[in-house]
């Protein structure tokens, strides 16, 4: 798999990594080339139109795409974890059939919208509410900061059904694209994986039909924490990524650059540095993949999910930051791609609940 | 339709080095892949399939490890892979080899053979000919196109020095293909997920009918004296002459250095 990953990453991804953060363009056609070989729906079965993949393939997709493009590799975890991994879990057959299978083969693409203007880390604060009215929920509210949001077919949407009963007044809905009062507002211009499109999500008496009910009534906030465990999984290993892709452009250069006479590779303070982020790189991996392994076998994994999302974020900033280091004035350039690997690695420590979140996360496993 | 694909897993000779003391090619380190040249005769085979339905037979010779490429191979839609392997096939040369892979091949069904120019590793672009005419098959070498292939017959475009010519051949027959000819494609992710489940048929000397005294090193004629990488020297003679003149020199001088006889 890791192969194939890294090929594709290689051939298809890096070429354009560089233009598509310049431009703030979005890679359609990236989507496209990742669809044609199975990329969407990696660790689902195939009568969900899936690759019949595990999770930790689908992590080692995101991984390699991160090392050369912290955009691609990001629109593919959005998708698989955030889009299509709740109805995956919690939808019904008929739901699976209609949402999923198209999500999975890659003819669609998914996002995610709890994030509000006044929800974020507290996410209980939805604003957004459905009424029953009938055979449908009728929607109002927004969203904000959601990624894929100008480009995905299928959004997964959390509502208040019933605000008397705080988070467990929270419910799960499938919008599609183009329902009546469904609109896409502003799109954010943003520091780093600028390639990502991250809009505003506007709901206007949207009319949904009670079978897009995703899961019971209430059981909203739940299904949002746990996609979240999943998700989390799949932006350590774009961290994880964008750390190794920034020390292997940072070990290319260090052995070219000369300075003194000598290559700077050949300084103690080159060689030192490498050798902490590498080790510390390959700590983060371990985290990431045990976390995704706890997955795949059906194993407890919220708190390793934390765990392998502060480190690896925290990892991929030290690590970009000392690779402009060790570029000098190159790095800070725009000539070479440690400078956005730099402005993307930043988001990892904040989407998908941040560092501190994780820190909750954690602390209140080990606390209980 | 049956195509057999011949392929061969070869060191990336890219990250190659050659054992200065020795004069033979370093092998451990360094990763294996499969031949470029082979690998568009999958791409060519795959697109017939694609086009017209077949059954696509990889088939290699080498040690059991081939096994990996095969499972890549399957990634990208192979629909049979067989591996000849046995320690009495190792260390064959061009003439050894073909002798096995045209045993294995009178035992199965085809339409086509395809097979890569020739190999990184070697550059003999043997292994298909010899192939072929041990089978008693019609040959087309430097594949860079396949036309067509219809009523029996394959119509390919053929790649010459600076030409090309349009070459017809009855089916079945061996064809030599070009990386030019089909980038490959990517392996499918739910074709590596299945790829570890898929049988890879082993076939071993007491599987093919063959001689014992044509395969591996012992029936090789081939013996490799040395290796070593052509050194180039700058003193070299520069002859103005006429067209006839200069034809008999450079005639004179292959005589004079035996590259061929008088």
């Amino acid at each position: 798999m890791r192969k194939l990953f890294r090929e594709f990453s290689e051939k298809e991804v890096k070429p354009i990594a560089a233009d598509i953060d310049e431009e703030e363009r979005f890679p359609v056609e990236t989507v496209e080339k990742m669809k044609a070989i199975g990329m969407m729906g990696i660790p689902f079965e195939s009568r969900y139109g899936g690759s019949d993949g595990d999770n930790l393939s689908y992590i080692l997709a995101v991984e390699e795409l991160s090392k050369v493009c912290g955009t691609t590799g990001v629109i593919l975890s959005a998708h698989t974890s955030l889009g299509c991994n709740p109805i995956y879990t919690y939808g019904n057959e008929e739901q699976k059939e209609k949402y999923l299978v198209p999500l999975a083969r890659g003819e669609k693409l998914g996002a995610f919208g709890l994030t509000e203007p006044n929800a974020g880390t507290d996410a209980a604060m939805q604003q957004t509410v459905a009424i029953r009215e009938g055979d449908y929920y009728r929607i109002n509210g927004s969203k904000i900061f959601i990624t894929n949001g100008g480009y995905a077919d299928t959004y997964i949407v959390f509502a208040m059904t019933d605000k008397s009963k705080g988070n467990r007044g929270i419910s799960a809905f499938i919008l599609e694209k183009g329902m009546d009062g469904f609109s896409i507002g502003k799109t954010e211009h943003k520091l780093g994986i600028k390639g990502s499109s991250t809009t505003e999500l506007i709901f206007k008496d949207v009319m949904v039909p009670k079978e897009n009910l995703l899961g019971a009534e209430g059981k909203g906030f739940m299904i949002a924490m746990s996609t979240l465990d999943g998700g989390r999984i799949g932006i350590a290993a774009q961290a994880l990524g964008i750390a190794q892709g920034s020390l292997d452009e940072t070990i290319k250069y260090v052995k070219e650059r000369k300075q003194f006479g000598k290559p700077i590779a050949a300084f103690q303070n080159t060689q030192f540095t490498i050798a902490d982020l590498q080790t510390k790189i390959d700590a983060a991996r371990l985290l990431v993949y045990r976390a995704a392994y706890l997955k795949d076998t059906n194993q407890s994994y919220s708190t390793e999910a934390a765990m392998a999302k502060l480190f690896a974020s925290e990892v991929a900033m030290e690590t970009t930051t000392k690779a402009i280091q060790l570029h000098g004035g190159y790095g800070y350039t725009r000539d070479y791609p440690v400078e956005r690997m730099f402005r993307d690695a930043k988001i990892t420590e904040i989407y998908e609940g941040t560092s501190e979140v994780q820190k909750m996360v954690i602390a209140s496993k080990i606390l209980r | 339709m049956n195509i057999l694909v011949l392929l061969k897993q070869v060191p990336d000779t890219t990250e190659m080095k050659i054992d200065k003391e020795t004069g033979t090619l370093i092998r451990a380190g360094v990763p294996t892949i499969t031949n470029p040249d082979d690998l568009a005769g999958l791409e060519a085979a795959l697109r017939l399939k694609d086009s017209m339905g077949a059954k696509v037979t990889c088939i290699t010779m080498g040690p059991p490890q081939a096994k990996n490429m095969m499972r890549e191979l399957y990634a990208m839609g192979a629909d049979e892979a067989i591996v000849l392997s046995d320690m009495k096939f190792s260390g064959a040369d061009t003439w050894a080899t073909s002798n096995t892979l045209a045993a294995l091949i009178r035992t199965l069904e085809f339409d086509l053979i395809i097979a890569g120019r020739q190999a990184i590793d070697g550059d003999t672009a043997q292994v298909g000919p010899q192939t072929a005419e041990k089978l008693g098959l019609p040959q087309i070498t430097y594949v860079d196109d396949i036309i067509a292939v219809k009523e029996g017959k394959i119509i390919v475009k053929k790649a010459l020095e600076s030409t090309y010519e349009i070459v017809e051949a009855p089916l079945p027959c061996v064809i030599t293909t070009l990386s030019t000819l089909a980038s490959p494609r990517y392996m499918h992710v739910k074709g590596i997920s299945h790829a570890f489940e898929r049988d890879i048929k082993i076939m071993t000397f007491d599987d093919i009918q063959i001689d014992q005294s044509i395969i591996g090193l012992k029936g090789s004629p081939t013996k490799v004296k040395k290796t070593f990488t052509k050194e180039v020297h700058k003193n070299s003679d520069i002859l103005h002459l006429d067209g006839k003149a200069a034809a008999r020199k450079v005639f004179d001088i292959m005589v004079d250095f035996k590259f061929i006889g008088k």
